[in-house]
């Protein structure tokens, strides 16, 4: 039985009233690759960050090679042999390699022996593990493969046991990827123990040795690769929890209201986020995109609602193609009928330093209801918050008051208040209960179905495969940019599950 | 993830602190005094008295106020859009020229009455153009414009200088200024209105009706920011870009248009000591005020209700400080640039220091006021 | 002849009035690489010449108005450090009060202190820092170009002078071949890369500014104890926001700092030279155009039409630790 390389105990940690750790427990053997699975915001990245001295756990304790150790700084964790691979890299962009590797672990005052030492190192780790990077080039010249390849090789330098990598593949295409467990694997053979932090089942499946599975900020369960099954493991990452079906009748769909074509975005650093996307949606139907968060889902939505360049293909709306060119007018595409509710409501969707009333107008401002003028019709903006506040049953019922003090769950309903009650042809949802409380959900998805009932036409994207199942009529999943199938609402979380972690797609292109 | 600080009620937040943070710039700016060997008491007390013992003081009080409630709108407005423009003193310098050449056209043909709305519109017009080459540069090349409005400071003094000896000087004069303006070029006082409370006030005072011009701008730009589609546009951008962007407003646009308007309000700063009081276009008439205004935005909180007091606090400062001058000996108005800097200090950069602390104090007299502290401690 | 005097007399001047600017402009080089933004550099310079000047007045030593100096000028960076990397306040607005503070401050404990208008007392011979006479600059004086341009350029200058050349390729050295200089230039571009490295953002961004301070106390220092015989109200008159520019012209970097400094310093040099004699092709220049061309200059290049100007990508933003 090998020596436990890290053993956590009894750890919690709690962020003002979110309790991102609860009690986690975990054994994590020497020698071998051990995956911690499950969805965002299930905690994963938290306890590493305690593991890495980033944070400070608000009780526990923390065991490394069988000893007590306290962990209060990253110097800390690097003295006792743990590095850290993080999700954005820790990398000074105009640096050069070699600089970037000593940086912090320089050990004398002046650099030509530092560097000198880092080089022959560098070179040593490139022979033991395959791992080549030009040591002179700039950082910002290089592909992010080799970015992440410089921060293992900075752990390394500074003489880690422990790595553990955040989400290593998100940002690295299937071959980088493929190359990157090779290059862990070696690692363990080697003696190195690697906690790989991750969503994605295939690469549990392909690589760990042990995978530990959290969800909403709890441990449920560890168990042998070898022993356990994909299946199981989506079924214990997104847990059997209570269902939110609401209500619906069968979709009648009509016209093509939005017909996305061949539609291809790409982020600022030049990465493809949405590759080829094509699909329909028609008057009076729900398509709900499922996907774990940053395949893309984003980005597409910024794209369609014209507040996102576009590197190629078309959005038609009603017929009449979409300014894609990044400089769209979104004034104008909601005159078109174009509503869009953006996933993040606190610096895109609201401002939360404004009273109620003016955000229930922000995009629609320029609208003559609201105006005098160039004046604000402040009469006519108050009884419309007014009147949308009763209807919406947005809590508490004062537009004066300043949009940062409602709770998630109101400052939501504000938001698709706005967006509804202009009575739009097309819907564009993003994360619609994202922080909001049961009560609001249930009100917000019966919302949602009385717009399709209306015959509007629905673009919703969520992570919560529930709200896609229960309140789709057809359910895209994205996965990597792109759309990897198409489903009825019926179909099985575990399927949906498979699908969202890239294993079919994976199959089906080999 | 949430915000820094827990909530404090609305009083406190733009009341006690802004407050606070002021008493610890008089108390820093009272050891100054101290330490050149003089009573600080008596110093405060010479300088209020100074400033508003006497019709005369009172007069000279509002007229420097006025130009800092100029000055300040200018900063303001460009701060509610997120921009910090700190050319108000180039701006005014160049609003100067604009006057210059429209009273040094008509002063001796038209009345001041008609005089007066022509220069506004110079004195607006020559500012905003001189904060357009860095608005434009903001907007649309992203050069920081803090930097540019620097450097458009020392090319205005430049540019006036040059103006001033090379062109508007007239022929065999010495002095780097235009002609003394002719009665048309001159504002009437308003020495009488003091009068009327019964206070006296002698001719010379310098307190003229652009001190209603001020107000009159205070009251518009409160009306821009909270009652227009295009102050909550500004607001908007200045909370957060990516909700103006998403809101279908334009990023150049808001940027160079908030910046005209900041510009024009620090030109019109400049009717104020050049047809209000010099009668001529001098060499330095700006002589700092531009910077002024950023303490004055900065302690009124960008709010034209807060800005109005704390230019008048200013006016205060400064001709108290001048009385202050001829009281002690050792002291002169340069004690006013060390108060100016302290408030800047304190109310600006400083001024989430003693947050903490209110907010710890507030905590453990009432719990219930202070929003996230109080979950805690219910759940204690 | 007589152009080679000409050329060596204006080159000369040039020398003299880019010191202060270089010395200032390393200053803010040392902390706008840190990420911490300084348009106080007038202040601290101003400052830093009212302290030295006042100090080798009383005790007649120009060493120990040297020292005061920087340590009043170090005093008010920590003040700037307090205010931004502590309380992450706004920078830009920190430095305007420090240029505030140290204007009228320096005026009133002058008055107070000299009872000369703000002046302080002339200094003596041994409270300056004097020309040094480079060995052999007599000899060579009349060998043609090469030793007058030992003898007339080179030589005869202050120490101070000597001081704020050297300090360009110590810079270079500091910032590129030594540890300190590799994490400084590291927390002004990401500071999260240096905090997970294990090193103190906070602390290190504070010895930057300290640098500063030291740097920008020197400064102030030649002002007044070489290229002046005291403290005069206002001396620094926007050398700190030439300097600012200067280190904006020359992208951040040590080396170009000091050819712009050069170039800025020629154009004063100029102007002051040229006073109304009208140039070949060109005819009367503006002495104002002169004055203005350094920040003409700067605002064109930080409008991108001749090379971009990028500041480090963490100026200005106070660090917080994200979640």
């Amino acid at each position: 039985m090998a020596e436990a390389a890290i053993e956590l105990i009894g750890i919690n940690k709690s962020f003002g009233a979110v309790r991102a750790n609860r009690d986690i427990a975990l054994e994590i053997p020497r020698g071998t690759i051990h995956g911690i699975i499950g969805e965002n915001g299930a905690g994963k990245s938290t306890l590493m960050s305690i593991l890495y001295g980033f944070y400070q756990a608000d009780s526990g304790e923390i065991r490394v090679n069988g000893k007590p150790t306290n962990i209060k700084t990253p110097n800390d964790a690097i003295a006792v042999g743990i590095g850290m691979v993080h999700q954005h890299f820790m990398l000074v962009e105009n640096f050069s390699v070699l600089e970037n590797v000593i940086l912090g672990a320089e050990g004398e005052a002046l650099l030509k022996k530092s560097i000198a030492k880092a080089r022959s190192e560098l070179h040593r780790l490139e022979d033991e593990y395959g791992l080549e990077v030009d040591p002179d080039a700039l950082i910002e010249e290089l592909p992010v493969g080799l970015q992440q390849r410089v921060e293992i090789l900075k752990a390394l330098y500074r003489g880690a046991e422990i790595l553990i990598l955040d989400e290593p593949t998100g940002v690295l295409t299937p071959a980088e990827a493929d190359h990157l467990f090779r290059i862990l694997q070696q690692l363990k053979e080697q003696g190195k123990t690697v906690v790989l932090i991750t969503h994605k089942l295939r690469e549990i499946m392909a690589i760990t040795d042990n995978v530990s599975v959290m969800r909403q900020g709890t441990m449920v369960a560890t168990r042998k690769t070898s022993e356990t099954t994909v299946e199981e493991l989506a079924e214990l990452m997104v847990g059997r929890r209570v269902l939110l079906r609401v209500e619906k009748g069968e979709a009648k769909p009509g016209a093509v209201k939005l017909a996305v074509k061949n539609l291809t975005v790409r982020d600022s650093r030049g990465v493809t986020m949405v590759d080829d996307v094509s699909f329909d949606i028609r008057a009076g139907e729900i398509v709900g995109i499922a996907g774990v968060a940053g395949n893309g889902q984003s980005e597409l939505m910024e794209a369609v609602s014209g507040i996102r360049k576009a590197v190629s293909g078309t959005v038609m709306l009603d017929g009449t193609p979409i300014d894609l060119t990044g400089q769209a007018d979104p004034g104008e595409l909601r005159d078109r009928g174009l509503a869009h509710v953006p996933e993040d409501r606190h610096h895109v969707g609201l401002v939360l330093a404004f009273d109620e009333s003016e955000n229930s107008i922000l995009g629609y401002h320029d609208k003559p209801q609201y105006l005098k003028g160039p004046f604000l019709n402040l009469d006519a903006i108050q009884k419309d918050a007014q009147e949308k506040i009763e209807k919406y049953d947005i809590r508490p019922a004062n537009p004066r008051l300043k949009t940062a003090n409602f709770s998630g769950g109101n400052q939501q309903k504000i938001v698709l208040a706005r967006e509804i009650e202009q009575d739009p042809g097309v819907l564009i949802v993003g994360q619609p209960t994202r922080g909001v409380d049961v009560g609001a959900i249930e009100f917000i998805h019966r919302r949602l179905i009385a717009m399709r009932d209306q015959g509007k036409a629905v673009l919703l994207v969520s992570v919560e495969l529930d709200e896609i199942r229960s309140l789709s009529d057809r359910i895209l999943v994205m996965f990597a940019g792109r759309v990897v199938g198409e489903r009825g609402p019926e179909t099985s979380e575990g399927e949906l599950g498979l699908l969202m972690a890239g294993v079919e797609h994976k199959e089906a292109a080999e | 993830m949430s915000t820094p600080y827990a909530k404090l009620p609305a009083w406190a937040d733009y009341g006690l602190i802004p407050l606070i943070n002021l008493l610890v710039a008089f108390a820093v700016a009272g050891l100054v005094v101290l330490l050149v060997g003089e009573n600080p008491l008596r110093a405060a007390v010479i300088l209020v008295e100074g400033a508003f013992g006497s019709g005369q003081g009172i007069a000279y009080t509002l007229f420097y106020a006025t130009n800092f409630i100029f000055t300040g709108l200018a900063v303001a407005v460009a701060f509610h859009c997120g921009l910090f423009n700190i050319g108000g003193e180039g701006q005014a310098y160049i609003g100067g020229l604009g006057i210059a050449i429209v009273v040094l056209s008509f002063d001796s043909t038209l009345p001041w009455w008609v005089v007066f709305p022509l220069a506004i519109i110079a004195s607006a017009l020559f500012g905003a153009l001189w904060a357009l080459i860095p608005a434009y540069l903001q907007a649309k090349r992203g050069s920081h414009i803090v930097i540019t409005t620097i450097m458009f400071n020392f090319i205005a003094a430049s540019v006036m200088v040059y103006m001033l000896v090379n062109v508007l000087k007239p022929m065999g004069s010495m002095a780097p200024q235009t002609r003394q303006f002719l009665e048309g070029g001159q504002l009437p006082k308003l020495g009488w209105l003091l009068a009327e409370f019964g206070l006296k006030v002698r001719p010379s005072a310098p307190l003229n009706i652009s001190f209603l011009l001020a107000l009159v701008m205070a009251f518009l730009v409160w009306v821009l920011i909270w009652r227009t589609r295009l102050g909550y546009e500004i607001r908007t951008y200045g909370f957060s870009s990516k909700a103006a962007r998403y809101a279908g407003i334009s990023e150049p646009r808001i940027i160079i248009v908030t910046m005209l308007i900041s510009g024009a309000l620090a030109g019109m700063m400049a009717l104020n000591p050049i047809m209000g009081d010099q009668h001529n276009v001098p060499l330095d008439f700006v002589s700092g005020a531009g910077f002024v205004g950023i303490a004055v935005a900065l302690m009124g909180r960008s709010h034209p209700a807060g800005i109005v007091p704390a230019a008048i606090l200013f006016g205060m400062l400064y001709q108290g400080g001048a009385e202050l001058a001829f009281e002690m000996p050792n002291i002169s108005r340069d004690m006013i640039v060390i108060i100016q800097g302290l408030v800047i200090l304190f109310a600006g950069a400083l001024e989430n220091m003693f947050r903490p602390t209110i907010q710890g104090i507030f905590a453990s007299i009432s719990p219930g006021s202070v929003g996230i502290t109080a979950t805690k401690g219910e759940r204690a | 002849m007589e152009f080679v005097d000409a050329l060596i007399n204006i080159l000369n001047s040039t020398i003299r009035v880019s010191v202060p600017l270089l010395l200032a402009c390393l200053a803010g080089l040392y902390s706008e690489r840190a990420g911490v933004f300084d348009i106080g550099l007038e202040g601290k310079m101003l400052a830093g010449a009212f302290a030295g000047a006042a100090a080798a007045a009383v005790f007649a030593s120009a060493w120990i108005g040297l020292l005061v100096a920087v340590l009043v000028s170090v005093g008010m960076a920590l003040v700037h450090g307090f205010a931004s990397i502590t309380h992450r306040g706004n920078q830009i607005v920190s430095g305007v009060a420090i240029n505030f503070i140290a204007a009228g401050s320096t005026i009133i404990l002058g008055q107070a202190w000299f009872q000369q208008g703000g002046r302080t007392p002339s200094l003596p011979p041994e409270g300056r820092f004097g020309e040094i006479k480079l060995p052999g600059a007599d000899a060579l004086r009349d060998v043609p170009v090469i030793g007058q341009l030992y003898s007339g350029l080179l030589s005869g200058h202050s120490l101070l002078t000597y001081v704020a050349f050297l300090a360009v390729p110590f810079t270079w050295w500091v910032l590129f071949r030594t540890r300190f200089g590799l994490r400084l230039r590291a927390v002004g571009e990401n500071p999260a890369a240096v905090d997970t490295a294990g090193i103190s953002v906070a602390w290190l961004r504070y010895r930057a500014v300290i640098c500063t301070g030291i740097l920008t106390g020197l400064a102030g220092s030649y002002m007044a104890l070489a290229q002046n015989a005291g403290f005069v109200k206002d001396m620094t008159a926007g050398r700190g926001y030439i300097a600012l520019a200067a280190l904006i012209f020359a992208k951040w970097k040590p080396v170009p700092a000091m050819f712009a400094c050069l170039l800025f310093g020629f154009l004063d040099a100029l102007s002051i030279r040229l006073q109304g004699t009208p140039l070949p092709l060109i005819g009367k220049v503006p002495v104002q155009l002169m004055q203005a061309l350094p920040y003409i200059l700067t605002v064109i290049l930080l409008a991108g039409f001749i090379g971009k100007a990028i500041p480090p990508r963490a100026g200005g933003v106070p660090y917080v630790k994200e979640r």
